[in-house]
């Protein structure tokens, strides 16, 4: 099943890298989180799928998936809400601010 | 000694305080005492039982670096130069400037080169001498620029400056070599191990950085371009830095080294060819200039590359050759520069066309220069210095060791010949000089002033000058063995006993002495028949041109490199950015043998696992071609639903929990940015952005396919995950293993993601409330 999360995750970065590289900015949000959510699966798989119950400590019970990993994606999904939001944000202003929302168009001023 | 090197630096500080203080005195007056103190500091090492002197403050102890300051014969003739010529200048600066000049700059400027120049020539650490060496360039660059309102005068600074640190900086790292070759950084310990540097690897690269330091500071062929320009100083300057000084820092440099390298055959061939070069290109070109400074500044470059060549040559003779002329240079350069400052001084123009006939003017002017530009030609008197350093080079030229290579043999065959070819063109600039200036027709109507005498206090330091050329001229054996043979054997390594005659009898030296007089004089007659030689060669060449062209190509081309790439647009920058980092991944994953794929420790695959696998994997790419920006913020739920439920399948129901939670605002969020926004309508990708767009993505993602299956193939240890599930109870208290990680164990990590989860809030908050229109307000 690794292999597949793999490849899976692997998709997850190839349209989130797609979409980064389109010209309108709500593509371009689009792309940074799906490459956030390749991220977090990939960092799923890298410990093992599936090799216990949940990680609650139950009595009886010797087997439990790892913690660790999922106590980074966590905290990863955390943060990557934070700057989504911020960066959706920022792309609605900068589209109300330019009227535009192409990429193509927005490209600072002259003397930068 | 050490003292003396940092007086003037010392003295400087004061300077501007003192021109300020005491505007009614010249500022000069006070500065005068510094040369002078080190002059009488210095002339007492003269006699004929001189030893050297070393004197040692530590500095930087740990990595070898002192102010290690070794007076030796060399050393001793270059400090009585530069605090000689120095007092001289200084004092002739006092007439020449006038009151209401930037003097303050002048003289900080002036003694910072003075005390450069003297670190320079009393250095025995190289990285010391190297310090020294670029606060010469430094001064030498603020001097030349000191008229700065002056567009020349800006050119020709930055032009020096660009060509000496470009020497400067190759010297640094012949230096590095030297000292990292021979473990010390010490110039005596060197010259102590000079086997070791010839049989190093890496004598070539020291001996061709080295030798680039030396020709750029002494403009040498082809380097030789910036001096001219250089004359856009004050004459004072020019006397000084680039006649007596500065431009001999680098056959100081060449002398200093030439113990080490002597008897190494490329060492000869180089220099010498170099050397000669420079003396008939210099000495050619300088009857074509027109500037009186110009010509003496070609004529300065045509002597350096003689005493550069005698330097090369490393016979006994030519090295006291080359040490006496570099003192009989100094005096009648110095001499001709101020005759031609004191000349575009009382008449307002330097140009040798309209002057002419001023002997009648400025007699004591006139016998300056006569005295100056015969001793420069090496006409046989036996009162001119030049004549004898003249003809103890030709003696030397004809003396020249065989060697073993054919080029070294070849040079030995046709020294002679380019010697007298550039000693003809010498004796026709200094005739040209002495009377274009003073002989010829009255034009005074063409001249900006009516001509007259100098004051007597401009004519002082020329006075002494010439009367140090007939001293020389007349008494040369009185300088011989109390001083130039010192200098020479500190070059040389080995006692040099010369003596200096006028009368040699009828032997070679005397017959090209004679040729080089009679050719130079039917030369300088026929001048105007044969000027026309000068559109043939060098015509429209310069090698001004060159430089100017570098120098233009190097401000457009990086500036068109840079704007291939720099195009402002976002996309191109992440399409660099991600090849780039997609190509080194590949290439190491491919160099390491990296990919390995395990079958075995792998989890079942269920339909169910499978199902929603695929759902995502169709969701993904559906966000790609969703037409309208409210279907594919929806299709991008779907997927982090897809993931939700993966975390409930993989046993994370806390992860499950917050990626349901967070993938609700997320939508949300996007539908109320992107819902309300405007009719944007979106832009059209062209075909080839598609392609190159799919290329990069499929290629990463396929990437981080393989990174991840080779990673899960390949674990090297287990996971330190038994000890949170042993301790969680234990140590933490909890049930909830992943909770007690992010808030227990790990708990930093938890607060700082608070603090970006606040700083994206208060963000997003003052994007939202500061309306500011445009700078506006």
């Amino acid at each position: 099943m690794e292999i597949v999360t793999s490849i899976l995750a692997g998709l997850l970065f190839a349209t989130g890298i797609y979409n980064l590289l389109q010209k309108q900015l709500l593509r371009i949000v689009i792309g940074t989180t799906l490459i956030s959510h390749g991220a977090h699966l990939f960092i799923l798989t890298m410990g093992e799928l599936k090799r216990g119950l949940p990680p609650v400590l139950t009595d009886g019970i010797t087997e439990y998936s790892d913690p660790l990993p999922q106590a980074l994606i966590l905290t990863s999904i955390v943060i990557s809400f934070g700057t989504t939001s911020l960066l959706l944000v920022l792309a609605y202003r900068t589209a109300k601010e330019n009227n535009t929302d192409n990429m193509g168009q927005l490209r600072g001023t002259e003397n930068e | 000694m050490i003292f003396a090197v940092f007086l003037p630096l010392l003295f400087a500080l004061f300077v501007p305080y003192i021109s300020k203080i005491k505007a009614k005195v010249h500022t000069g007056i006070f500065v005068l005492i510094i040369p002078i103190l080190i002059f009488l500091y210095f002339i007492r090492f003269i006699g004929t039982d001189f030893s050297p002197v070393t004197e040692t403050i530590s500095w930087i102890p740990s990595l070898g670096i002192n102010l290690t300051f070794y007076l030796d014969g060399l050393s001793l003739l270059f400090v009585l130069l530069i605090s000689g010529i120095g007092s001289l200048v200084v004092l002739y600066s006092i007439y020449y400037l006038h009151k209401s000049e930037r003097l303050g700059h002048f003289y900080v400027y002036l003694l910072m080169f003075m005390a450069a120049m003297l670190g320079v020539v009393l250095s025995d650490n190289v990285f010391v001498l190297y310090m020294f060496w670029e606060l010469t360039s430094i001064s030498s660059f603020l001097l030349i620029g000191y008229w700065h309102y002056n567009q020349r005068s800006r050119y020709g600074a930055l032009k020096s400056m660009l060509i000496t640190v470009f020497g400067g900086l190759s010297m640094l790292g012949g230096l590095i070599l030297l000292s990292v070759v021979t473990n010390t950084t010490s110039i005596q310990s060197m010259i102590a191990m000079s086997d070791v540097i010839l049989n190093n690897d890496y004598l070539p690269l020291i001996l061709t950085l080295l030798l680039l330091g030396a020709f750029t500071k002494s403009a040498q062929f082809p380097f030789h371009i910036w001096l001219p320009d250089a004359m856009e100083a004050p004459t004072p300057v020019s006397a000084y830095l680039h006649s007596a000084t500065m431009v001999k820092a680098g056959i100081f440099l060449v002398a200093r080294f030439s113990p080490i390298f002597a008897g190494y055959e490329w060492f000869f061939i180089i220099v010498s060819i170099f050397g000669i070069a420079t003396l008939c290109w210099g000495s050619y070109m300088a009857v074509r200039q027109t500037d009186l400074k110009a010509i003496l500044a070609f004529s300065t470059i045509s002597q350096l590359g003689m005493i550069m060549a005698m330097l090369g040559f490393g016979t006994e003779v030519a090295i006291f050759a080359a040490v006496f002329h570099i003192l009989n240079h100094a005096t009648f350069k110095g001499s001709l520069f101020m005759v031609a400052g004191i000349v575009d001084h009382e008449t307002g123009t330097r140009d040798i066309r309209k002057l002419g006939g001023l002997l009648t003017f400025m007699p004591i002017t006139a016998t300056l220069a006569l005295f100056g530009t015969f001793s420069m030609a090496g006409i046989p008197l036996p009162f001119l210095n030049g004549f004898y350093s003249k003809e103890l080079f030709f003696d030397a030229t004809l003396h020249l060791n065989e060697g073993t290579l054919p080029i070294t043999n070849f040079l030995v065959q046709i020294i002679p010949y380019l010697a007298v070819f550039g000693s003809i063109f010498t004796f026709v600039y200094s005739l040209y000089f002495v009377f274009g200036v003073f002989g010829g027709k009255k034009q005074i109507d063409q001249l900006p002033k009516k001509p007259h005498e100098a004051p007597i206090g401009m004519l002082v330091s020329p006075i002494v000058l010439v009367l140090g050329i007939i001293l020389i001229g007349l008494f040369p054996n009185m300088v011989n063995g109390t001083f130039i043979a010192h200098a020479a054997q500190a070059v040389s390594g080995v006692p040099i006993e010369k003596d200096i005659y006028f009368w040699h009898g009828f032997i070679t030296p005397f017959f090209m002495s004679l040729a080089v007089v009679g050719i130079g004089f039917v030369l300088f007659l026929t001048r105007a028949k044969w000027a026309k030689v000068y559109h043939a060669v060098p015509g429209n060449f310069s090698f001004n041109g060159v430089y100017d062209w570098t120098l233009s190509k190097m401000d457009t081309v990086p500036s068109k490199i840079t704007n291939t790439y720099m195009t402002g647009s976002l996309r191109l920058y992440a399409a660099l950015i991600l090849s780039t980092v997609f190509l080194i991944t590949l290439g190491a994953l491919l160099l390491t043998n990296g990919f390995t794929i395990s079958f075995d420790n792998l989890a079942e695959i269920t339909v169910l696992e499978i199902a929603v696998v695929t759902i995502m994997a169709v969701a993904a790419i559906a966000t790609i071609f969703a037409r309208h920006n409210v279907s594919a913020i929806l299709i991008l739920g779907v997927v982090g639903y897809g993931l939700a439920i993966l975390f409930v399948i993989y046993r994370a129901p806390d992860l499950a929990l917050t990626q349901l939670v967070i993938e609700t605002i997320t939508v949300a969020l996007f539908l109320l940015c992107f819902y309300h926004l405007p009719n944007l309508r979106s832009p059209n990708e062209q075909t080839g952005y598609k392609f190159t767009n799919a290329l990069i993505a499929i290629g990463f993602g396929a990437l981080m396919t393989v990174i991840g299956i080779a990673a899960h193939s390949s674990k090297w240890f287990d996971t330190i995950s038994e000890y949170f599930l042993e301790t969680s109870y234990k140590l933490g208290g909890g049930d909830n293993v992943v909770n007690v990680i992010l808030v227990d164990m790990r708990g930093l990590d938890t607060l700082f993601e608070i603090v970006v989860l606040g700083i994206a809030a208060l963000a997003i908050f003052s994007l939202i409330k500061l309306k500011r229109n445009k700078g506006a307000e």
